[in-house]
């Protein structure tokens, strides 16, 4: 089922330019892979090699964060949201 | 350059003296083409630090829908030294999520707080023009 997957500036140019694309898939991990298939620019963007999730990015599944959920494994389903967005952090 | 007008200037700085004795931080909402901020979005530190800052994920996804709905975007990030220059520590760049942002320093090492905006691409830092403009 298609789920909307909304991208920060940062990853849009490897998907054209779009804000939001859609992608296939019953957990966040399929979706994720189903468009680092469409768009191979995204490939290890969001998942790194080793199938996990990098520890710069956030990924929503509507308000919540996915790594309070099942991260990957979080089931989606029609109407869903994913939303990617950079960690921001730094320090002195 | 980043342009800010002065009652999101205070929001920001009043965010940060708010936040002693650890960092504080927050979002920018704006104009990425002009610089142009319209909106300050102080979120809280999941770090909870006087050394580094992690900004709310959560805090995060509301200040990124806001801007989108108001039909403008996330251009920077601010946050606090609470003991050293308003300048972009190592950890700052190296973490540093997007090229295209606007990374405000707030020092409060010194009686008054010191507000500086830099733009930062790989391991280059530039500071650049910061204006305080009436609203």
């Amino acid at each position: 089922m298609p789920v909307a997957v909304h991208l920060p500036t940062v990853l849009r140019p490897h998907a054209g330019g779009a804000k939001t694309v859609t992608a296939e898939g019953s957990t966040v991990g399929e979706v994720l892979d189903a468009l680092a298939a469409e768009f191979p620019g995204l490939s290890g963007q969001v998942v790194s090699d080793d199938g996990v999730l990098h520890r710069f990015v956030n990924v929503y599944v509507n308000d919540d964060d996915v790594r309070y959920l099942s991260s990957l494994d979080t089931p989606v389903k029609d109407d869903d949201e994913v939303s990617i967005l950079p960690a921001v952090a730094g320090g002195a | 350059m980043l342009t800010l007008p002065h009652d999101l200037y205070e929001q920001m700085v009043a965010h940060c003296l708010a936040g002693l004795p650890d960092e504080a931080c927050g979002l920018l909402g704006g104009v990425d083409e002009t610089g142009e901020v319209t909106a300050c979005y102080p979120t809280r530190n999941a770090a909870a630090s006087a050394k580094v800052y992690t900004v709310d994920p959560h805090d995060h996804l509301r200040a990124d829908r806001d801007a989108e709905a108001a039909g403008n975007a996330i251009i920077g990030v601010f946050h606090s030294h609470t003991h050293t220059d308003a300048y972009p520590s190592p950890t700052d760049v190296a973490q540093a999520p997007d090229p295209t942002w606007h990374y405000v320093l707030v020092s409060l090492r010194d009686t008054h707080p010191v507000v500086r905006s830099y733009r930062i691409e790989g391991t280059s830092v530039a500071e650049e023009p910061l204006a305080v403009v009436p609203r």
